[in-house]
């Protein structure tokens, strides 16, 4: 199984012979003992720290299928180094566009998307209550705004219900999390420590979801639910929204519930609070963790992990747009 | 329509696979079973010099052709679809009589098992090719997929995600 690489120190990154080496570089410029990564067993690079490279790398990374996506100070996500599409495939292609052409096609996909990731928010909070919080209020209204989506009439106003919801669901947090305690959504940049986590996790789970599609004959740009953007890759958005719950805020509970991460893991300044390398570092664990659980897939009869849930939501997609089967989202069924 | 040995391969195994295959839907980077043939072919016979033997004509890619011996040979990992391996040389067989190069023989070899299979193009496998060949451009040119075959092969098969993936009702 290939795996995640993840390099917080600055440093060089270079081809050496047929794999990898990574020279840190400590604070005065010092070069340190170097690590090899094996390159076989290189799935992505998340690049935190900043990086010295040249073209041979990225030459070698490229046939090597290895994309490596890079992060600013303040932890947004900047891009990527995407591998030259390996598939291709007009059929697909054509099919995808067509879909999101079609007014009925496009929103019945919209639909399922946030079909999907509402049914999963309201799984976690049915979890807390069932662990002595009491969420029934916000339980009962995501359920009745759940009840909006198939009678929305576009993708605005379903995108207006996704909103509603979503608000609802982050106010339950307040209940589910332990010593923190989060007074809204904020974002760009972040106000509170969940709401850093919250934006951390959620651009991890994108790329994550880009990765996926990357790796099947989807067109990353075609989005349905989100407008298809010139400079996002806004199918990845609308996959995320699946895995978000799933992925991110349970790992998120899990670290701030289990104390796993604290207050010294932020850096909190008067208009922002960011995670700091501690809290990135402890967020990753888990979340590469959570990546790796293996659940038994009721349809496919074998053992799944939650990372490749996001792949076959992809190959759900494609038989869905070449007309073979309807998409369903993924639901936790847990 | 270009048809490889693969087409051919695939139409015996399953006609939904060489739709997809042909369609441009492909699945064999992920699979692990697929690198470890890979990896057979490259250290099975070290001795065989690939530079010098490996051949392409016509869209078909022949592994190792032994020019003096007059005999193509065709590695695989695993017997359990016999028939299929046994056309796809076959087809090598047929394509190159077509270009004028005749009485060649196939052998299909295992080295994982230590088997190898003598293969000849017989009168009746002319027929046999020419009138497959339409029917996999047919199959190929086909708006919908074929439906999924259900065997106890599909569990082996790098598809078999992508077929069988879904939600219960």
């Amino acid at each position: 199984m290939k795996k995640n690489y993840y390099l917080f120190n600055p440093g060089r990154l270079s081809r050496k012979d047929n794999t990898l080496k990574f020279v840190p570089v400590d604070e005065e410029g010092q070069e340190q003992k170097p690590r090899f990564l094996p390159v076989e067993g290189v799935s992505d690079l998340y690049v935190f720290g900043s990086l010295d490279a040249n073209s041979a790398l990225y030459n070698f990374l490229g046939k090597k299928q290895i994309a490596v996506h890079f992060f600013d100070y303040y932890e947004n996500y900047t891009g990527s180094f995407m591998p030259r599409d390996y598939l291709l495939a007009g059929k697909v292609q054509i099919a995808q566009t067509r879909a999101y052409l079609r007014k009925s096609r496009r929103l019945g996909l919209a639909q399922a998307f946030i079909e999907g990731a509402s049914f999963n928010m309201l799984k976690n909070l049915q979890y807390y209550q069932s662990r002595q919080k009491d969420l029934s209020a916000e339980i009962d209204t995501i359920q009745s705004l759940r009840s909006q989506i198939s009678g929305a009439q576009d993708v605005s106003a379903l995108m207006g219900v996704e909103g509603n919801i979503r608000q609802v669901y982050y106010q339950a947090f307040d209940a589910i999390l332990k010593d923190f305690s989060m007074p809204g959504r904020t974002k760009r940049p972040p106000q509170d420590e969940i709401n850093a986590l919250i934006s951390f996790g959620n651009m991890m789970c994108y790329s994550g979801c880009l990765r996926a599609i990357h790796h099947t004959q989807l067109n990353p740009t075609i989005s349905f639910l989100h407008e298809p953007g010139y400079r996002r890759y806004s199918l990845a958005l609308d996959l995320a929204e699946i895995f978000k719950p799933i992925l991110v805020d349970r790992v998120i509970f899990k670290l701030i519930n289990k104390q796993m991460i604290k207050e010294k893991d932020f850096d909190r300044q008067l208009n922002r609070c960011l995670l700091k390398d501690s809290g990135k570092k402890s967020f990753i664990q888990a979340y590469e963790q959570r990546l790796g659980e293996t659940i038994h897939h009721r349809v496919l009869k074998k053992k799944v992990s939650y990372g490749h849930l996001i792949k076959l939501e992809c190959y759900k997609l494609i038989k869905d747009i070449l007309g073979e089967q309807p998409y369903k989202p993924f639901k936790i069924w847990w | 329509m270009i048809i490889t040995g693969t087409h051919i391969n695939y139409y015996h195994v399953c006609k939904r696979e060489l739709w997809l295959f042909a369609n441009g839907i492909q699945m064999e980077h992920t699979s692990e079973l697929v690198g470890e043939g890979k990896l057979i072919h490259e250290y099975a016979y070290p001795q065989r010099s690939e530079k010098y033997s490996e051949i392409e004509l016509d869209g078909i890619k022949i592994d190792y052709y032994d020019a003096k011996n007059k005999i193509v040979h065709e590695i695989k990992k695993s017997d359990k679809v016999e028939k299929a391996h046994s056309w796809q040389v076959k087809y090598y067989l047929f394509v190159l009589e077509k270009k004028g190069i005749t009485g060649v023989k196939g052998i299909l070899e295992y080295p994982t098992l230590r088997l190898r299979e003598e293969i000849e193009l017989q009168e009746d496998d002319r027929l046999y090719l020419q009138k497959i060949m339409q029917e996999i451009e047919t199959i190929c040119r086909q708006e919908a997929m074929p439906p999924r075959i259900g065997k106890k092969i599909c569990r082996a098969c790098s598809y078999y995600d992508f077929c069988w993936s879904g939600e219960e009702p």
